[in-house]
Parts: C-alpha cells; sequence; structure tokens
C-alpha cells in the first residue's frame, strides 16, 4: 500500500463518511452550547469580578485564574470519573458540556473585562450624569460599545470551544473525532481520520479567517 | 439663606491630596455662575460634586433643591434633574445622535419612543442641527458634538446645567457656536454653574463669577465687580495673566 492508499483511501472515507457525519453533528451540538452556555457564564462572571462585593470579587478572581490554568482533559476526567463518587453522574454529553463551559466562562469573562476596561471613563459618567443606574449603563452604553471590540477574541475563543470538543471522545461521547477513530479500526486505515481533519478544517479555517479581516478592520478604527 | 444649590463645608481629598478645601456656596434658582481660576484649582472638582461624579466626605454636605447629594436611590433623583456637559463631550459613538438624546428619556423618564424622538428632533433644531439626526458623533465636527451633547442634557429638563469646560477641547473656530447655544440657555432660566476659561463668556452672561485656587472660593462677585475692581491679589494676578497679554 502506498501512501496514498493508506491515508487518503477514499473507498474507506465514502464508507465511513456517515460515520462521521453524525460525530460532527454532536460536536458541533457540543461546540454550540457550550460556546452558548459560556458566553452566559462569563458575562455573569464579569460582573462579578468588576462590580460585586469586595469577597465575590476575590472568589471570582480565583475561579477565573484556577480554571483557566487546569489543563481541559484533566478537568473533563474529573467531572466525568470522580464526581460520581460523590454522587453526581453526568452523561458523557453533559460532563463535555460542564467541562467546556467551566473553561470557557472563565476566558470568556476575562475577555469581557478587557472589553470594559477599554471605554473610557466618559462613558460611564456620562451615564450617571444623564441618571441612567448601573445596569441601564451597562446594556445600553457600556456592552454595546465593548462588544464589537471583543467579537475577534472571542471568536478565537470559540475556535478553542470546537477545538476542544475533541476531548470528549476521551469520555467515550461519540463526536467527530472518536467516530473517526472507530471508523479508522473497522476499516483499519487511518483514512477517516484524515477526513475528520479535513471536517474539522472546513468548519474552522474560515472562523479563523473571519477573526483576521475583523481584527484588520478594529484597528482601523471600524467595524 | 439657603441657595437651590447648597454646598456646605466641601472637602475633598485625593489620597493625601486636599483637592478642595471647605467650600461653602449658594446658588439661587436660575443663576448663571461661571467658576473661573488657575488649572488644579479645584473647579471642575467642584462641579463634579455637585452631581457627586466625585465622591466628597461625610461632613460635607451638598444639597440640589432641598434634596441631599448622597449615594443611594436619591442620587439617580438628583442627576435626572442636574444635566452635565463635559469637556470632552462623551457622546455615545454607538448611537447615532437622535438616539444619543433619546436614551436617557426614554430609560429613566419612561418616555415613549415616538415622543422621545420628536422631543430630540426639536432639541436639534433649537441647538441648529436638524439635519445632522441621523449621522453618528463621529461624523460630527467638535463644535457640533459638543452642541448635541447639550441637547442631550436638556432632554432630561433638567433645573440645573453643570458644564465642565466645556470649549476647551474645541478648536478656536468653533467655541462661538458652543458659546452661543449656551448664552441662549441662560435666557431661559435654567440654573447653570460653568467652569470655564471663557473670560468674555463670563462677563457678559454670568450672574457671578467665582475665582478659585488651591481648592478655595477666593471671591465671588457679579461680573462687572469682578472683573474692573478684584478685591483680592490672588483674583488680580490671575486675571492679569489671562487678560492682558
Amino acid at each position: 500500500m502506498d501512501l496514498f492508499e493508506t491515508f487518503f483511501n477514499l473507498e474507506v472515507l465514502a464508507r465511513s463518511f456517515p460515520m462521521l457525519l453524525k460525530g460532527l453533528w454532536l460536536t458541533l451540538q457540543l461546540g454550540a452550547a457550550s460556546i452558548l452556555a459560556g458566553l452566559v457564564l462569563g458575562l455573569a462572571l464579569c460582573m462579578m469580578r468588576l462590580y460585586s462585593a469586595r469577597p465575590v470579587q476575590i472568589l471570582t478572581r480565583i475561579y477565573i485564574d484556577v480554571f483557566r490554568s487546569i489543563p481541559l482533559l484533566v478537568l473533563l476526567i474529573i467531572v466525568y470519573y470522580a464526581l460520581p463518587f460523590v454522587g453526581v453522574r453526568l452523561s458523557p454529553f453533559a460532563s463535555a458540556m460542564t467541562a467546556l463551559t467551566m473553561v470557557s466562562g472563565a476566558y470568556t469573562a476575562e475577555i469581557f473585562r478587557s472589553g470594559i476596561e477599554a471605554i473610557p471613563k466618559g462613558q460611564f459618567e456620562a451615564a450617571a450624569a444623564l441618571g441612567l443606574g448601573h445596569r441601564q449603563t451597562m446594556i445600553d452604553v457600556i456592552l454595546p460599545q465593548s462588544i464589537r471590540m471583543v467579537i475577534p477574541p472571542l471568536t478565537n475563543n470559540s475556535i478553542n470551544v470546537v477545538k476542544d470538543t475533541a476531548l470528549a471522545s476521551v469520555v467515550a461521547m461519540p463526536d467527530l473525532l472518536k467516530q473517526a477513530t472507530q471508523a479508522q479500526a473497522l476499516a483499519a486505515n487511518p483514512s477517516p481520520l484524515i477526513g475528520a481533519a479535513a471536517i474539522y478544517l472546513a468548519f474552522l479555517l474560515p472562523l479563523v479567517l473571519l477573526v483576521s479581516r475583523l481584527e484588520r478592520r478594529l484597528s482601523r478604527g471600524r467595524v | 439663606m439657603s441657595g437651590y444649590i447648597s454646598i456646605r463645608n466641601l472637602q475633598k481629598f485625593y489620597g493625601h491630596y486636599h483637592a478642595l478645601r471647605g467650600i461653602d456656596l449658594e446658588i439661587a434658582r436660575g443663576e448663571v455662575v461661571c467658576v473661573v481660576g488657575p488649572s488644579g484649582s479645584g473647579k471642575s472638582t467642584l462641579i463634579r460634586c455637585i452631581n457627586r461624579l466625585e465622591d466628597f466626605s461625610n461632613d460635607s454636605a451638598i444639597h440640589v433643591d432641598g434634596v441631599p447629594v448622597l449615594p443611594g436611590s436619591t442620587l439617580a433623583k438628583v442627576r435626572a434633574e442636574v444635566g452635565m456637559v463635559f469637556q470632552s463631550f462623551n457622546l455615545f459613538p454607538h448611537l447615532t445622535v437622535r438616539e444619543n438624546i433619546m436614551l436617557a428619556p426614554r430609560r429613566v423618564r419612561g418616555t415613549t419612543k415616538a415622543a422621545a424622538a420628536a422631543q430630540a428632533d426639536q432639541l436639534l433644531a433649537r441647538v441648529g442641527l436638524e439635519t445632522q439626526a441621523d449621522k453618528y458623533p463621529s461624523g460630527l465636527s467638535g463644535g457640533q458634538q459638543q452642541r448635541v451633547a447639550i441637547a442631550r442634557a436638556l432632554a432630561m429638563e433638567p433645573q440645573v446645567l453643570l458644564f465642565d469646560e466645556p470649549t476647551s477641547a474645541l478648536d478656536p473656530e468653533m467655541v462661538g457656536e458652543v458659546l452661543d447655544v449656551m448664552r441662549d440657555l441662560a435666557q431661559t432660566g435654567v440654573t447653570m454653574v460653568v467652569v470655564t476659561h471663557e473670560m468674555g463668556f463670563a462677563r457678559q452672561v454670568a450672574d457671578r463669577v467665582i475665582f478659585m485656587d488651591g481648592g478655595e472660593v477666593i471671591e465671588a462677585a457679579p461680573p462687572a465687580e469682578f472683573f474692573s475692581a478684584p478685591r483680592e491679589t490672588r483674583t488680580r494676578n490671575f486675571l492679569h495673566a489671562v487678560l492682558d497679554h
């Protein structure tokens, strides 16, 4: 067998394609759910980090720093294999989503914070002088400006989350990577892995290019 | 006698720096007061205390229309009655000119969208910018932006307008258009406190000019008296430095 037959075996690829598609669907569900939950968690953490009582601020900061430091794979294994010992038994999907969300939320919180802290003080003062409360100031004045600025880093983070969904294969979740490794075992040929790689690329490369474009536009002061 | 704005023993520290050293000031309803003085004299800090953008120490007291300016639930009420115009305009860049003006009436007063839009257009006509309503602030000149900022403050129908060096960030040729709007406002009976370096404006428009230096009010007098016969040496030195050169 030559290299082409081994890694780009079209017959094997065609046979494994339905499996890969099933895995892709699960990967996309897990990615989307974790990204959305991570955004909500991140915004909440950011508000707590910036505007809550001092002890809550400190706890939030500890959370953010810990979950940015812990390897996702370790966290995932803890959630899936260790939590059952204290009576919390999560499905592979729920375990993976929990771990991804906890980490993504920590990163997202820091991204939002940088976006809020980049808004000039005068914007807060103008809103306060008009009689807007803290919540209204955030919703109507600060966040709409911050979110524009943080779209590129948020998109980067989302790309990372989708890539990290591949780790869910270690907790037996039949995501794209898991399906590819199974198809590889069935066919005794690694072409499905190459197929999975191509599918990841097809979804994520356009996002990477989009981020670059957004960053260029932002640095020119538009958007 | 207590004024519409009443300031008693106003003390302000930045760390160890004593920025305001016990200001006592009564401002009557409808009065136009110009605050002048060298930079670092505390004049901006003084007016930023009136709507509590700056915190001040607990033994100080400021009342606006009898309401104490304290943190908490009454503060939003005071701020809704006290408009402010900033040196750097501080328009909301993600909103159009009209939306900038509509925001506070809608969110704070609960005005309907249609009513707020109509009011915004009226105010824009008043400051001579009726054709700019759908532009974003970045598309306007500095003078136009500052006039929008004035319209935005007026949308809350404030009893008091605070101006924090409203023309200091403007190109010289745009100062006049902003001062013209302020001159018109002074005729409407709204109480105005204006921190400014524009001595001509203070002379023509103010009911009273206040000179501050080193965190204290050194002298307060009607403009005719203030500019022609200042009592204090520090006032004379200041006026000499800004007027005769």
